[in-house]
């Protein structure tokens, strides 16, 4: 005999739990769609995953060309298409799961409006699913490395660490844009803009060496700032810059702990007015 | 022990402009100081809801478009929150508001099956454990990797229902899923239900289909304007329903072509209930005859039409269906121009109660349906317990779908 589950049905509350049990209890189901997003990712397209290998290496190509000749930023002795790459795919990363999780609601309306299940686990399967094609350019990264002869140091171990701030900060702009997208229709048109002008201050094609020291801690409160110095960091052994990460690493809880709040806040309406 | 307890549960919805729906509704709606939504704008669509469901019930939910019948299954499925009141469920919850949540058209018939067995609550070992049974009950193995943008409608359904016939929950929440398929699917279904609620499972189940209440549920819940109207053995609040349900008289005309029942073959004009005298009646005496006439416009030449009537009691179920066989029009093609053809249903035949008269006239080689005119008309027999009808002395209740008065023979030997 197994336990009788019980299942309480109350209002909605002001202040509402977190339900990690639950998300627990269906991380099976996360694993699903998941694998579902991923599978229907490339479905109908000529080229099908070749997509996952061609975005990071064009637009690596494109920068390289645009930033290394005619605006030679100093990259040290990292070479530009090495050093655009390890940033672009970490924003490529972050763009692609943040843009997919935001219409995650909207494009599974039957699901949300017919059964029940942990909401947060539509947008957080969109930005992992987003990890797939991260995995890519992380091979593409690897051999490119290895082509201009870099060796893998001992720092490069901490290279995942960043990664995975870098997905905690994803899922939590996902949730917070899903949620949002649920009531105003807006962030269809906003969001676009805003990754543009999130990309651009970052520093993904330019080296952050290009301000000066008090300049960058200002710069970091932008968290992506952190995980890319870091990322970089590890991968090309160079200095960590420790302020900076710290910043954006206290940057990325805050807006996770925000998102979440937000979240939690606004899904109980979601089933009737999506 | 009871499996589901409902105490006052009410949802409230905003309809209209209230609600924001975009950030310059929401930023008006902070800068008016959060004004509260006026009444107008209020929609109670379940109002104080109290009721409790024994382990192994089957329990059928009725009522009109907007009674509040989906919200219900909704809170009770955890889909949304009700706005006051509680509810309590012992037992794993297995919801199926729709067949087939969560298909995703470009995946395989068995990419679908582990998807759409996840997102009812399956574990993945539950899924695999039932793979087999699933596939046999849906027929599709030959085309289980196949994506199924390319099944049919009818292979889709079925493997959608698969899906969800083998969930086993405790707690059964179902809403209209018979509504679709072929017939020998919903068939399938319904046995597939009835074996469920039959295995001591308690299941709640909303339709509009009230053979399909009468026949899967032992209680219903009536509900009217999100509140509770009727909660009793079934085919009592059932016949209740239906008796209030039919507006629709002894005598209905459809003056406008546009709108009548038809195709370009023939068109409804006109159906009535007669008594032998040919006058319009809307109740009859059991043991009188009652006749049922049917007007209709034919307007393509040359074509056999059989027009027929179907009788349905308040239950649902159909009493009979007659064809007109023996006329003179049976293997004769008809000109175009107006037709009548009337039914004679002798006295001491049907049972008391309400009859729904279905009007269609079809065409059999091929086999071609112009119209069907659902309960076109309705009339309700009635016993004065003279002594003389089937019932004889007797005036308790009396079941039985037709009410014959048959010869007996007695001898004392």
């Amino acid at each position: 005999m197994h336990e009788t589950e019980i299942t309480k049905i109350v209002p909605a509350t002001a202040w509402p739990s977190l339900e990690l049990g639950e998300l627990w209890r269906n991380r099976e189901l996360l694993y699903f769609l998941t694998w579902r997003d991923v599978k229907i990712r490339y479905k109908q397209t000529v080229i099908g995953i070749a997509w996952a290998v061609l975005q990071p290496v064009l637009t690596t190509a494109v920068f390289t060309l645009i930033f290394s000749r005619f605006a030679k930023f100093d990259t040290a002795d990292v070479p530009y298409p090495l050093f655009a790459l390890s940033g672009l795919m970490v924003w490529l990363f972050v763009h692609t799961s943040v843009t997919m999780a935001s219409g995650s609601f909207i494009g599974n309306t039957n699901l949300v409006t017919k059964i029940y299940f942990p909401r947060i686990i539509l947008p957080l399967a969109a930005t992992f699913a987003a990890l797939f094609d991260l995995f890519f350019s992380l091979l593409i990264l690897v051999l490119m490395m290895l082509y201009y002869g870099r060796g893998i140091t001992r720092a490069a171990a901490l290279a995942p660490v960043f990664l995975v701030i870098s997905l905690v900060l994803a899922a939590a702009f996902g949730i917070l844009f899903s949620a949002l997208n649920v009531r105003f229709r807006d962030v269809k048109f906003a969001l676009p803009f805003l990754l543009q002008v999130w990309m651009i201050a970052s520093p993904i094609f330019y080296p952050l060496s290009i301000v000066s020291g008090s300049a960058r801690l200002l710069l970091a409160i932008n968290p992506l700032t952190g995980i890319l110095e870091g990322f970089r960091s590890a991968l090309f052994g160079t200095e960590f810059d420790l302020p900076v990460i710290a910043i954006s690493l206290i940057s990325t809880g805050v807006i996770a702990l925000l998102s979440l709040f937000v979240f939690k806040w606004m899904e109980d309406d979601f089933a009737d007015i999506v | 022990m009871r499996a589901v307890h409902a105490e006052n549960i009410s949802k409230l919805y905003y309809l209209g402009e209230r609600a924001p729906n975009s950030l310059r509704d929401a930023i008006g709606k902070i800068a008016s100081f959060a004004r509260k939504p006026d009444d107008a704008h209020k929609l109670w669509a379940l109002r104080d809801l109290t009721f409790d469901v024994a382990d192994g019930e089957t329990v059928g939910i009725i009522g009109h478009n907007g009674a509040g019948k989906s919200t219900l299954l909704k809170i009770l499925s955890r889909i949304t929150k009700p706005t006051s009141g509680r509810a309590e469920i012992r037992g794993r919850v297995g919801s199926l508001l729709e067949v087939g949540t969560g298909f995703h058209k470009e995946l395989t018939g068995r990419e679908n099956i582990f998807l759409n067995g996840a997102i009812l609550g399956m574990k993945r070992t539950e899924i695999l454990a039932r793979f087999d049974e699933i596939v046999a009950f849906s027929e599709i193995e030959k085309f289980l990797d196949t994506p199924v943008k390319h099944y049919s409608s009818g292979m889709y359904m079925r493997l959608a229902f698969s899906v969800a016939a083998h969930l086993e929950p405790e707690v059964l929440i179902v809403d209209e899923v018979l509504a679709v398929g072929d017939v020998g699917f919903q068939k399938k279904c319904l046995s597939k239900m009835r074996e469920v609620g039959a295995s001591g499972r308690t299941v709640l189940f909303v339709s509009h289909d009230m053979s399909a209440i009468t026949r899967l549920c032992e209680r219903a819940i009536w509900l009217e304007h999100g509140r509770m109207r009727v909660d009793g053995e079934a085919t009592d609040v059932v016949s209740a329903y239906l008796h209030e349900q039919s507006q629709t008289g002894s005598e209905r005309s459809w003056t406008d072509p546009s709108s009548a029942p038809g195709n370009e073959v023939t068109r409804l004009r006109h159906v009535r209930v007669i008594n032998e005298a040919g006058v319009t009646q809307s109740s009859a005496d059991i043991r009188k005859p009652v006749g049922v006439e049917m007007t209709y416009d034919v307007i393509t030449d040359g074509k056999i039409l059989v027009p027929n009537l179907h009788f349905y009691n308040e239950q649902g179920i159909c009493i009979f269906i007659s064809h007109d066989w023996d006329g003179g029009w049976r293997d004769r093609p008809r000109s175009s121009g107006t037709y009548k053809s009337t039914v004679w249903i002798p006295g001491n035949f049907l049972a008391e109660g309400t009859i729904f008269v279905t009007a269609a006239v079809s065409t059999y080689k091929p086999l071609t349906v112009h119209f069907v005119a659902r309960d076109a008309v309705t009339f309700r027999i009635i016993d004065s317990l003279d002594g003389d009808s089937a019932r004889g002395d007797y005036a308790g209740l009396l079941p039985g779908i037709v009410r014959p008065k048959l010869h007996w023979e007695t001898e004392n030997r």
